[in-house]
C-alpha cells in the first residue's frame, strides 16, 4: 500500500484484548541473556575460516611511497596480505553507494585501511599486521573544522535541502525590538555502540554471503554489489542480531568489503572485526558543528525572525552535511525565516549519520538559545515556547499530521515540579551542590521508507513473518510480533519472526526512526491481505470478520484459522510506500525534556540529579521497549551535553581519545533517575499503525535541557559542548 | 600482540630472577598490561605469572600498622575492615578508581606500577619519549587535558594515574621488594616514583628484576582523613585532580597535616615543607589559600590542562575547609 490517505479505523484500534502497546518483554530476551543470539562475529564457518586484521594509515593525508609486507607474509599462520597493489578494482560512489578499499596509494584520512592481513588465527593476523611497514609522502591536510571555514561550500542536497528562506529574515531581524545572536559549537562524536563492526565472508561459487553487523541490509546488499561489481542477487547479507549501531552501521564498512575480497582471493571464509580503537577512525562519525542562531522577537516574545546557520565538515568527496537546522524549519512560528547549511571539505574520515542526525546537535543550539531568549524577555521558558507554537508548518504552511508539544510541556511541568524553578541562576543549594532546572523541546522528523513483508500461517497454527528487517537492539522482533498477533488474533507465542536476511522480502532496516513504522506497516499490509484470504477461505466477509483467539468469527460463526490454510499453509505479501501524506502533512514527533542538575561548588563537576522526558509519538507499539528507547536516547543526550567529544589532534588529523576509557559516554553512576512517559496520540497521516518513530526522539533536545539546567544552577552559559567542569570553573563563587 | 613464553613461578625470588631476563614482564591482574600488549605498547617476550604466590594477605604489623601483600586485590583492600576503620583515605581512594570489575582483578603491586593514561603513549604511531626514548613528546603541543602541571619538563608531561598511590603517599607507606638473591629492600613511597627528567621511560626506583612483595602502612596518623577525586564523569574516569589529606586540629589550629595531590604530576605530589608550615596555623581561608599557593608553586599548564591550576587550588581549599570543620 502507498500512504496516500489518512488511515481510518483499523483492526489495531480499540483492541482491548490485544497485545500491541502492552509492555511485554522482548521476545528475543532469553536468547540474548543466554548468549544464544548470534552476532556477526559469532557465526562459524568451520575450521577453514581465516581471520583478518586491518592495518590503518598513520597519516592524515598523503601517499603511500612503499609498503613492506614481506615480514608479515612470513609470519606464522599468515595466508594473505592485501594492499592497494593486490586488491581488485572496485566500483565507486559516495559512502551511501559504495565502499571501495585499498584502491590506490593515496591516503585521504587518518586510519584509512592500507593493508589487510589474513591468518589462521586472529592473534596471528594481529601480530603480523603490526609488522607491515608503510613509507608515506605526507601532504598538508586540513583537519579542523575551524580551519576549513574558508573553503566551506553549499552542499548538494541529498535529503533535506541545504537552505530555506521565508519572508525577509535580514530586514525583520534588524528591525526586531528584541534580538539574540549567539553561536554554539558541538564536537566530533563517535557512535560508540557496543558491538564492533564485524563480518564473516563466505563465497559459494560467485555467490557471496556476508554475516555482518549492518542496520540496513538491502542498502548494504546494493553497496556490496556495486563495490565488488557483481549482480545484486548474488550478494546475501545476514544480520539477525546487532549490538547497536546508532548510524555507524547504516552503510557497509571496510570490514565487509575487505573480508569479501580476501575470502574470494583465498577461496576460504574470512572473519574480521574492527578493534575498538580502529572503529573511531575506520568508520563514520558525527561532524562537529558551528551554529549561529539569530532570534528576533517583539516585546512579548513573539518571534519575528528566526535564523539558523550551520557549518559542518566532511571528506571532500562527500556531500553529507550535519542538518542541524532542520528542526528550526518547523519548531517555532515566525514570519521571517532563514536556515543555511554549509559544508567544509576536510581530510578527515567520512562524517555521516549518528543517532538523530541534525536534530541531536541542532537542538543543543536552538533550545539553549530559546532559554537565553526567555531570560532576556523575563519569560518562563515554557511560556516563551507556548507563545511561539505555530498553527501549521511555518515554512510550508501545510498542517501538522499531529503535534502535542504543549501537552508534553504541561504534563511534564506538573509531574517534574517545574514551578519550583528559580528564575535567577545560582539560588538553590544542596550541600556543596548548586542545583538548577532546565527544559527543552524534543522534535524529530517522522519519515516512512518502502518496506515489504511476507506472512504465512501454517496448518500447525504458527505464523511465520519474514523480512530483511533488522533489530539493532531496539525491540523490533517484539513489536512486529505484537503487530502480527493483533492483526491475526493470535497469541504472541505462535508468531515466529524471521528477520535479518536479504533472502527475505526487502525492508527499510533500522535508521532514522523509520524502522518500526516502515516494517510494521508492511507487516500490517501483509496481515490485511492474509486476513482477506482467510476470510475468503472461511466464506466470510473480511470487513465484518473478527480475528481473535486463533479464530475467525462473523455472523455468529467461528472457525479456527489453522483449519482454513490447507496442508501447505496460506501466505500473503504486503508492502508500504510513502505517499501523498508525507507531502501534505508536516510530520514530526515531539516531546519535552526536564532536567535537574547539580554543579559542585568547589570543582564545577556537573552531575545529573533527575530527568523526565514526556513524548508524543503516535501509537506506542510496546510501552516497555518504547520507554527504553526514549530513556536510552535521553542518556545519549546527557552524554552529548556533558561528556562526549572526540579530541582532534589538528597536527595529525587523528582522534586522540580513541577508546572507551578516554572517549566518555555516561556510565551508570552518571544516570541516577531518568524517566520517560508518553502522552496518548494516534497519527492517522503517518502510517497504518498510526505510530511515529521513537528511536531518536529521546536524544533530541535532551542535552539542551541539561545545559539550561546548568545555567540555572550556576549561571554559566556554556555555548561549547560538551559542558565539562573547566568551562564553568570561572563562574563559580569565590571560596571563603 | 606478539608471541611470548609464559612461566608460573613458585616464590618471589624466582619471580625476580625470571623477571630480570631481557624482555620479561611480571603479570598479576593484567588489567593494564594486557591492553598495552594488544596495542603493542608493551611487547614482552616472556611472562612471569605471580598470581599463585602467597602474597594476598593483609597482616597486622608489630608497630600497629598493616602489611598489604602485593597480590591483594584492590576490591579486597578497599573492603578490609582495618583499612576502612583506620585508613579511610586509602579505602576511598581505591573505590574512586577504575570500575568494580577492574578493582576485582587489579592488585596492590600492579596498581603502583600502572602506566600513564597519556593518549599518545597508547598509540604507537605517535612520538612518545616514554615509549620510545628520543622520539619526542606529542602531548607537549598536542591534546593534553589530562596531563601534568607539576614535576614535568619538555621530555614528557604524563601523569601517574593511580588513586591508591596518592593515599598511600599521605600514609607514608613503604614498598617492600625482593630481588633474585632473595634480598629484601624497603623503599619509602616518597622515593618510589621518579620524575621524568630526561628519562621518562624510567618511572620508578625499582631495579631490574626487583619484585614488589608488599606495601606496609605505619600506624595511622592522627586526625581526619579525606580523599576527594575530581573527574569528568561519576565513575570510570581518571582523576583530573585528586587530594588525599590527613589533618589533625585542636582549638582552631592545625596540629599536623599530610596532603598529597593526584592527577597533576608524574607521582603523588606531596610537599612536606608546606605541611610543616601549617603546624600551628589557624584554621581558616587565609591559611588554606597560603597552603594552596605553596603547594602549586611552579605549576604550569600546557594549554588544554591550564584549568588544573585553579582547579587544584579550589580542591585543596575545599578539602582543608572540610577536614578542619568543627
Amino acid at each position: 500500500m502507498q500512504m496516500n490517505n489518512a488511515i481510518g479505523p483499523t483492526p489495531l484500534d480499540g483492541r482491548a484484548d490485544g497485545v500491541l502497546g502492552k509492555p511485554i518483554d522482548r521476545v528475543d530476551g532469553r536468547l540474548k541473556v543466554t548468549g544464544a543470539a548470534r552476532y556477526a562475529y559469532e557465526f562459524e564457518q568451520g575450521p577453514d575460516t581465516t581471520y583478518g586484521y586491518v592495518v590503518p594509515s598513520s597519516i592524515g593525508k598523503g601517499r603511500i611511497r612503499a609498503i613492506h609486507t614481506r615480514v608479515a607474509e612470513r609470519m606464522p599462520g599468515v595466508v594473505l596480505v592485501l594492499t592497494h597493489l593486490t586488491a581488485p578494482e572496485q566500483g565507486t560512489g559516495d559512502h551511501h553507494e559504495a565502499h571501495p578499499v585499498l584502491v590506490g596509494p593515496d591516503v585521504a584520512y587518518f586510519g584509512q585501511p592500507v593493508a589487510f592481513v589474513v591468518a589462521e588465527t586472529f592473534e596471528q593476523a594481529r601480530a603480523a599486521a603490526y609488522t607491515v611497514r608503510v613509507e608515506y609522502d605526507t601532504a598538508h591536510g586540513t583537519y579542523a573544522l575551524s580551519d576549513g571555514i574558508g573553503r566551506a561550500r553549499v552542499p548538494e542536497a541529498g535529503g533535506a535541502p541545504a537552505d530555506s528562506s521565508v519572508g525577509d529574515f535580514n530586514q525583520a531581524f534588524a528591525a526586531a525590538p528584541v534580538r539574540l545572536d549567539v553561536t554554539y559549537t558541538t564536537p566530533l562524536q563517535s557512535h560508540a555502540m557496543m558491538e564492533p563492526h564485524a563480518t564473516l565472508a563466505v563465497w559459494d561459487g560467485d555467490r557471496l554471503t556476508l554475516h555482518t553487523s549492518n542496520q540496513m541490509l538491502n542498502r548494504g546488499q546494493a553497496m556490496v554489489a556495486r563495490t565488488l561489481r557483481m549482480p545484486v542477487e548474488n550478494v546475501r547479507l545476514v544480520s539477525p542480531f546487532i549490538g547497536g549501531g546508532f548510524g555507524s552501521k547504516l552503510w557497509v564498512n571496510a570490514d565487509a568489503i575487505l573480508a569479501a575480497i580476501a575470502a574470494r582471493q583465498l577461496g576460504r571464509p574470512v572473519k574480521t572485526a574492527l578493534t575498538r580503537q580502529q572503529i573511531f577512525h575506520v568508520t563514520t562519525h558525527r561532524s562537529d558543528t558551528i551554529q549561529r542562531i539569530r532570534l528576533g522577537t517583539d516585546e512579548n516574545g513573539r518571534i519575528l525572525a528566526i535564523g539558523h546557520d550551520v557549518l559542518s565538515g566532511n571528506l571532500a568527496t562527500e556531500q553529507t552535511f550535519e542538518a542541524a537546522a532542520v528542526q528550526t524549519r518547523t519548531l517555532y512560528a515566525g514570519a521571517n525565516r532563514l536556515t543555511r547549511h554549509r559544508l567544509a571539505p576536510l581530510d578527515m574520515p567520512v562524517a555521516s549519520s549518528m543517532r538523530a542526525p541534525g536534530e541531536a546537535v541542532g537542538l543543543l543550539a536552538l533550545e539553549c538559545a530559546m532559554d537565553e531568549l526567555a531570560e532576556r524577555l523575563n519569560l518562563d521558558p515554557i511560556e516563551l515556547r507556548i507563545r511561539n507554537e505555530p498553527n501549521d508548518d511555518p515554512e510550508k504552511h501545510i498542517p501538522f499530521s499531529s503535534r502535542h508539544l504543549i501537552a508534553c510541556y504541561q504534563a511534564g511541568a506538573s509531574r517534574f515540579g517545574w514551578n519550583a524553578r528559580q528564575t535567577k541562576p545560582g539560588q538553590v543549594r544542596d550541600g556543596r551542590w548548586l542545583v538548577g532546572l532546565g527544559v527543552a523541546a524534543a522534535t524529530r522528523g517522522n519519515p516512512l521508507q518502502p518496506s515489504k513483508a511476507n506472512v504465512r500461517l501454517g496448518p500447525d497454527g504458527i505464523v511465520t513473518v519474514r523480512m530483511a528487517m533488522t533489530d539493532i537492539g531496539t525491540g523490533t522482533y517484539t513489536i512486529l510480533t505484537q503487530i502480527a498477533a493483533d492483526m491475526l488474533g493470535m497469541p504472541p507465542g505462535q508468531i515466529r519472526m524471521e528477520l535479518g536476511d536479504t533472502a527475505f522480502p526487502m525492508a527499510a532496516g533500522s535508521g532514522g526512526s523509520f524502522g518500526a513504522a516502515s516494517s510494521g506497516s508492511a507487516l500490517y499490509d501483509a496481515c490485511m491481505a492474509l486476513r482477506a484470504k482467510l476470510a475468503r477461505a472461511a466464506g466470510m466477509d473480511s470487513a465484518a470478520a473478527r480475528f481473535a483467539s486463533g479464530n475467525i468469527e462473523a455472523t455468529g460463526q467461528s472457525r479456527p484459522l489453522s483449519a482454513l490454510v490447507g496442508a501447505n499453509g496460506l501466505e500473503a505479501d504486503g508492502s508500504i510506500e510513502p505517499g501523498a501524506t508525507l507531502r501534505a502533512y508536516s510530520q514530526q514527533s515531539y516531546g519535552a525534556h526536564f532536567a535537574e542538575v547539580g554543579v559542585d561548588l568547589d570543582s564545577g563537576e556537573i552531575r545529573l540529579r533527575r530527568m523526565l522526558g514526556v513524548f508524543a509519538a503516535g501509537r506506542i507499539l510496546n510501552a516497555k521497549t518504547a520507554r527504553s528507547q526514549a530513556i536510552g536516547g535521553m542518556i545519549f543526550g546527557i552524554g552529548a551535553a556533558l561528556e562526549e567529544a572526540m579530541s582532534l589532534d589538528r597536527r595529525f588529523g587523528c582522534y586522540v581519545n580513541h577508546d572507551l576509557a578516554e572517549y566518555h559516554v555516561p556510565v551508570h553512576a552518571d544516570i541516577p533517575d531518568v524517566d520517560a512517559i508518553f502522552v496518548p496520540e494516534l497519527d492517522s497521516e503517518a502510517n497504518p499503525l498510526k505510530s511515529k518513530g521513537v528511536g531518536e526522539l529521546g536524544i533530541c533536545g535532551a542535552g539542551a535541557a541539561v545545559a539550561n539546567a546548568i545555567y540555572n544552577a550556576c549561571g554559566a552559559r556554556v555555548r561549547d559542548y560538551p559542558i565539562t567542569l573547566d568551562k564553568v570553573l570561572a563562574t563559580l563563587p569565590a571560596q571563603v | 600482540m606478539r608471541s611470548f613464553t609464559y612461566e608460573r613461578v613458585g616464590s618471589p625470588a624466582q619471580a625476580a630472577a625470571a623477571a630480570a631476563k631481557p624482555g620479561a614482564r611480571i603479570i598479576a591482574g593484567g588489567t593494564n598490561l594486557l591492553n598495552l600488549m594488544k596495542l603493542q605498547v608493551e611487547t614482552p617476550v616472556h611472562h612471569v605469572d605471580v598470581n599463585r604466590l602467597d602474597l594476598a594477605e593483609i597482616e597486622d604489623t608489630q608497630n600497629g600498622g598493616l602489611r598489604i601483600g602485593a597480590l591483594v586485590r584492590n576490591s579486597d583492600l578497599a573492603a578490609d575492615r582495618r583499612i576502612r576503620e583506620r585508613y579511610g583515605v586509602l579505602s576511598r581512594a581505591l573505590l574512586a578508581g577504575a570500575s568494580a570489575q577492574l578493582r576485582n582483578k587489579a592488585t596492590t603491586g600492579g596498581n603502583l606500577l600502572q602506566r600513564t593514561r597519556c593518549n599518545y603513549f597508547y598509540d604507537i604511531t605517535m612520538p612518545c619519549n616514554k615509549r620510545v626514548p628520543g622520539s619526542g613528546c606529542a602531548a607537549l603541543d598536542g591534546f593534553n587535558r589530562s596531563h601534568a602541571i607539576l614535576g614535568v619538563g619538555d621530555q614528557c608531561i604524563a601523569t601517574h594515574p593511580s588513586d591508591m598511590a596518592v593515599a598511600m603517599r599521605v600514609l607514608d607507606a613503604s614498598v617492600e621488594t625482593v630481588d633474585a638473591d632473595g634480598e629484601v629492600r624497603v623503599i619509602p613511597i616518597a622515593e618510589f616514583y621518579r620524575l621524568p627528567g630526561n628519562t621518562p621511560q624510567i618511572e620508578t626506583t625499582l631495579r631490574a628484576g626487583e619484585v614488589i612483595t608488599a606495601v606496609t602502612l605505619p600506624p595511622p596518623p592522627p586526625g581526619r582523613q579525606i580523599y576527594r577525586k575530581v573527574r569528568d564523569r561519576a565513575s570510570y574516569a581518571f582523576a583530573l585532580v585528586s587530594v588525599a589529606a590527613v589533618v589533625d586540629t585542636a582549638n582552631g589550629r592545625i596540629r599536623s597535616a599530610r596532603i598529597a595531590l593526584g592527577g597533576i604530576a608524574p607521582k603523588p605530589w606531596r610537599i612536606e615543607q608546606v605541611e610543616a608550615s601549617l603546624i600551628g596555623a589557624p584554621v581558616g581561608a587565609q591559611t588554606f589559600d597560603a597552603a594552596a599557593t605553596a603547594f602549586l608553586e611552579g605549576a604550569r599548564g600546557y594549554g588544554d590542562n591550564d584549568f588544573k591550576i585553579p582547579l587544584a587550588r579550589r580542591i585543596l581549599h575545599a578539602v582543608l575547609t572540610e577536614i578542619t570543620r568543627v
